[in-house]
Parts: structure tokens; sequence; C-alpha cells
């Protein structure tokens, strides 16, 4: 069963065509990689399937439900959660309120209740609490709960923002090169991390990353991009040994 | 965060609100005061309000808007043309009238915030600015241009309905409404929007509707300052909501620090007397109290006041959030 089924997707912006007919079919379960020489389209591909960017062409399904021509917020709502190249987070808001405000459409409160903090408020506060601290507890961020989001480091605040998007509750997770600007240790870590998510929530997650290395260990599956269109797909193996992805990458 | 509302927190502070309106009432009712000073206490519970109120969109949503004094205009008007038709043409009591006066005043601002929050879904920074700055303006010149409104001449016999335990009680009403939306879901989200729309959106926010709602709240609170700035004077010109006023509640928000509601409160109090307390000053007074605000602003930001605070001789204020221009 595939989650999410994406047909000869394409967008043109003017003359110049971003990304021209590509396929990409995900399983429930599976964590896939998208990689590609810097400018093939991968993050285009992203702001695609979240709806930042409204596709040309094709079709974008998740679960048997057409995504296409939804807003940003309402693609968030039918379960796909993503994170940012450059960390996008509120960084005047605690970490926990980052997390919190990503509970919003979940734990309904009315808008007289949050004037007066009368009938459920306390209790959809407490709740909201706590599931909070438990998705951040997984980040091991627990700790640093009420620090404003913009004074964690680096590292820390590319987890905030995955666990945020995990606060959604999504079926699909799109992560925006969650390494970068880590060290080794740093993306070792990391990447434990996103096989706990993966095992604990059982969502599936499409990654964008650079490292080469790291992609063949934790993805199954692996799609290459170059200049907006497909190059390869496949299993790590058989991606990275194919000749036109190490000219792409190393040139000839 | 907490059991309820019944916490030894909320019951200090409400034992806070009786005292200083027991103060309050004592300085009224007795004779230490000259009736100059008394004057003053009900145009800073009105800038209270308004600041406050401007403190939602300003320092909460993040959008700079010139326009609050408009929507003050507009719940001024349509809360005092209430009641001078309820005074004369039906037997309402004098309270009940003034009170649903009061409610109508801040209904008819929020309607217009709906109004001013469809542009604000388009528009950023400055030229939200702009666009806002000429729906006071617009305002303004309609309120002079109608007959109704007793034009240019001013709307004049409005009941003095205003005394300072109806200013002291929407204060604490506004206060206590608005600190606890800040705190709420709602809240949070229009705070997000704030630090970063972007990605309010990916996680499911619908940013236009929550930006509405930020204006609306604003507007209905300015509406009810509106009104009780109407029965206090008895008599409304259009020349009393100029930009100057909106720029005047905005000066009051950015010195008490945006996304603070204490700071608003303390800035409406000392911004609402400074000038008063000038007045000897005659001819210079204006020239003092810009000079007062810049020496407070540069204050705000200096290494002095980071120093107070890090050595905890200062109470910590939140930092103020940098309007952006344009973001995206």
């Amino acid at each position: 069963m595939n989650l999410l089924e994406v047909k000869n997707l394409g967008i043109s912006f003017g003359g110049l065509r971003a990304v021209d007919n590509v396929n990409l079919l995900i399983e429930k379960g599976q964590l896939y990689g998208l990689i590609g020489p810097n400018g093939a389209g991968k993050t285009t591909v992203f702001n695609l399937l979240t709806g930042v960017y409204r596709p040309t062409d094709g079709t974008i399904k998740l679960d048997g439900v057409d995504l296409v021509g939804k807003s940003p917020s309402e693609i968030c709502k039918s379960g796909i959660a993503r994170t940012f190249q450059n960390i996008r987070l509120f960084k005047k808001m605690t970490v926990l309120d980052n997390v919190k405000t990503a509970l919003h459409n979940q734990q309904g409160y009315s808008l007289a209740e949050s004037f007066l903090h009368l009938g459920s408020y306390f209790k959809r506060e407490k709740s909201m609490d706590e599931k909070a601290l438990e998705i951040l507890k997984v980040f091991d961020l627990d700790g640093q709960a009420h620090y404003l989001a913009g004074n964690l480091p680096y590292g820390k605040q590319r987890k905030l923002e995955i666990a945020r998007g995990l606060a959604t509750n999504p079926k699909l997770l799109l992560l925006d090169e969650p390494a970068a600007g880590m060290n080794p240790n740093e993306t070792a870590e990391l990447m434990d991390t996103i096989q706990l998510v993966r095992k604990r929530y059982g969502i599936t997650i499409l990654l964008i990353e650079h490292d080469m290395k790291l992609v063949s260990g934790i993805c199954e599956k692996i799609l290459v991009l170059n200049f907006g269109m497909e190059l390869a797909a496949g299993t790590p193996e058989d991606v990275l040994n194919n000749p036109e992805v190490i000219t792409a990458y190393l040139g000839e | 965060m907490g059991k309820g509302i019944f916490t030894v927190k909320n019951l200090i502070k409400l034992a806070a609100v009786i005292a200083v309106y027991l103060i309050i009432m004592t300085v009224m009712e007795g004779n230490f005061a000259t009736r100059h000073f008394k004057s003053l206490l009900v145009p800073i519970g009105i800038n209270i309000i308004l600041a406050v109120s401007l403190n939602i969109t300003t320092g909460f949503l993040g959008e700079l808007s010139l326009g609050h004094a408009g929507f003050m205009a507009i719940g001024a008007y349509s809360g005092a043309l209430f009641t001078i038709f309820a005074e004369n043409h039906t037997g309402i009591p004098n309270s009940l009238a003034f009170l649903i006066g009061i409610i109508i005043g801040g209904i008819v601002a929020a309607l217009f915030g709906v109004v001013i929050g469809i542009p604000v879904l388009r528009l950023k920074g400055d030229y939200l600015a702009i666009v806002t700055l000429a729906f006071g303006e617009i305002v303004r010149s309609i309120v002079n241009f109608l007959s109704v409104t007793g034009g240019a001449r001013g709307l004049s016999g409005i009941p003095r309905y205003t005394n300072y335990k109806w200013t002291y009680a929407f204060v604490i009403i506004t206060i206590v409404l608005l600190a606890n939306f800040v705190k709420s879901r709602y809240g949070r989200v229009i705070s997000s929007i704030r630090d970063n729309s972007i990605a309010a959106e990916s996680i499911g926010i619908k940013v236009s509707n929550y930006k509405i709602m930020a204006f609306v709240i604003a507007a209905f609170f300015a509406g009810v300052a509106g009104v009780l700035f109407g029965h206090n004077l008895s008599i409304l010109k259009p020349g009393n909501f100029d930009y100057n006023k909106s720029i005047e509640i905005l000066v009051i928000v950015v010195l008490g620090g945006m996304g603070s509601i204490p700071g608003s409160v303390i800035s409406a109090i000392i911004l609402t007397l400074l000038p008063e307390f000038l007045r000897g000053a005659s001819n210079y007074r204006m020239l003092l109290y810009s000079l007062a605000l810049i020496l407070i602003m540069l204050f705000n930001s200096s290494e002095i006041r980071q120093r107070l605070e890090d050595s905890g001789k200062f109470p910590k204020l939140p930092k103020l959030p940098k309007l952006k221009a344009r973001a995206r």
C-alpha cells in the first residue's frame, strides 16, 4: 500500500522548468531519501508536496486523497508535516509553546474559554503540556522546555523543528536536510533519533540529505534528482553505484 | 499551566485589584488631590485599554497598526449615539444604557476590524502601516462629513456617564481578558504568526483567519475605550481621533515593550502623566516630552539596563521584537 503517490509532478516558473515529470511512490512506514546536487529541485518538490507552490502538472495523493490545490495548512491537516532547510522556529516563544502551537488543531477549546480561562481550559492545557513534554522527551529537549526556542544551540533547534512537525500527528514527515550544519557526532545522534521516532510513532519519512553515507545508512529507497528530473531511483546500493549518479555528483 | 482559577497567585492578584481600587477611591473621594489630578484618572484608564489592545496587534501579532484611533472613533460615536438616543427616547436606566452603549461601541468597532482585517491578509510591515493609517484618516473624514455625528462641530450632549469606577472596571476586564487570551491556544497561534508565518502555516494554522481575529479583538477594545472617552468629555470632535492619537498609543506600546501587557499598563500611566507634570515648562512642554521619550528609548536598549537586568536589580522585561519590514 502506497502512502504517497506522486505522478508526473512538474512546475514551471516562467520559462524555467524547476521540476519535471517526477514520480514518487512511498510505502507506509518507509524511510525514503531524496538526493541530488545543489539546485536539483529537491526543496521545490517539498514545497509542491506541502502546498507552498501549486504544481503546473501532475497529481499528488496521500492515502488516496488528492492534495493538489490545497493550502499548506489544509495539507498539514491531511497528514503531512515538514521541517525547513533554514530553520523556521517560533524563536521568541518557549520550546514547550513551539510544540503546543502545533497541537492547536487537536486540543480544542472555545475562544470564550480562552478569554475567561473557564470550562475545559485547564484540562486541555494540561493534556497539551503532557503531550508536548512526551514528544520533547523523545528528542531529549524536555529539560529545556522553558527556554526560548531562539536560545537553543543549533543542533537542538533542528531537533525541535522535527518535534514540532511530529506534534501535528502526521502520516508523512518531510525533513529538509535535517543534518545540515551538524558535526558527524550530532549527525549520528540525529539519525538514531529519526529511526527511533519512526519506530515509535510508526510514521513514514521522506528526507532530503547531502551526506551520501548517511542517506545510504538509513534510507530504504532513494530518488536522485538532477536539473529537476529523475536521474535514478531504487535501493541505496543500486543508486550509489549508478554511473550517472556518480557523474552528476562528481563530474566526468 | 496550573490547576485552576483558584490558585494563590490569582488570589494575590485579586487582592491587589481590590487594594488599588480602594486607593483610587480614597484619592478620588478624599481631598488629598487637586481636581486637575483627579480628572486625569479616567484618561489614564482609557490609555491603558488602548495600549493593551493595540499590543495584541503590534506586540503579539507583530503587525504595525496605525489606525487604532480610527477604531476608537467608531466606538466612541456609535456608543454615544446610542446613549443619547436611549436617554431621550427610552426609559432605560442610565447605567444599563451606558453598559449597552459600551458593548455596541465595541461590536461596531470590531465589525470595522473585519473590514481592515481583509487587507491585512495581503499586506505586511510598512504597507500595512500605511493602509491602517489611511483607514484612521478615512474614518475621521467620514465622521467630519456625516450630519448624524455632528460633523466638524462635534457631537455634543453626550451624557457624562464615565467615572473612575466604570473606567477602573473596564481596565481590569480588558487586562484580565487579554492576558488570558495571550496565554491560550489562540494567543500562542498569534505569537507564532509573528515569529514565522510560513512555519505557522506548515503546522496547520490558517494564518489569515487568526490575523483577522487579532485585529477584531484589538478593535473591539479600542471601541470600548472610545465609548468611555466620549462619555467622559460629553462632546466628541473628529479632531480627537487624528493620526497623532494613533501614534500616541503606539508610542505607549513601544515604550512599554511590545508583547508585554504589564509594560503597556505602566507606560500608559507614565506617558499620560508626563505631559501634565511638564505643564510648568509651558512652551517647552512638548520638547521635553519628546526628549523624555528618546531617553527612555535609549535606556531600554542600553547596556546599563542590560547590566541591571543581569544583576537582578531591574525587573526583566521581554526584549522588543524587531518589526520586520517585509517577511517572506
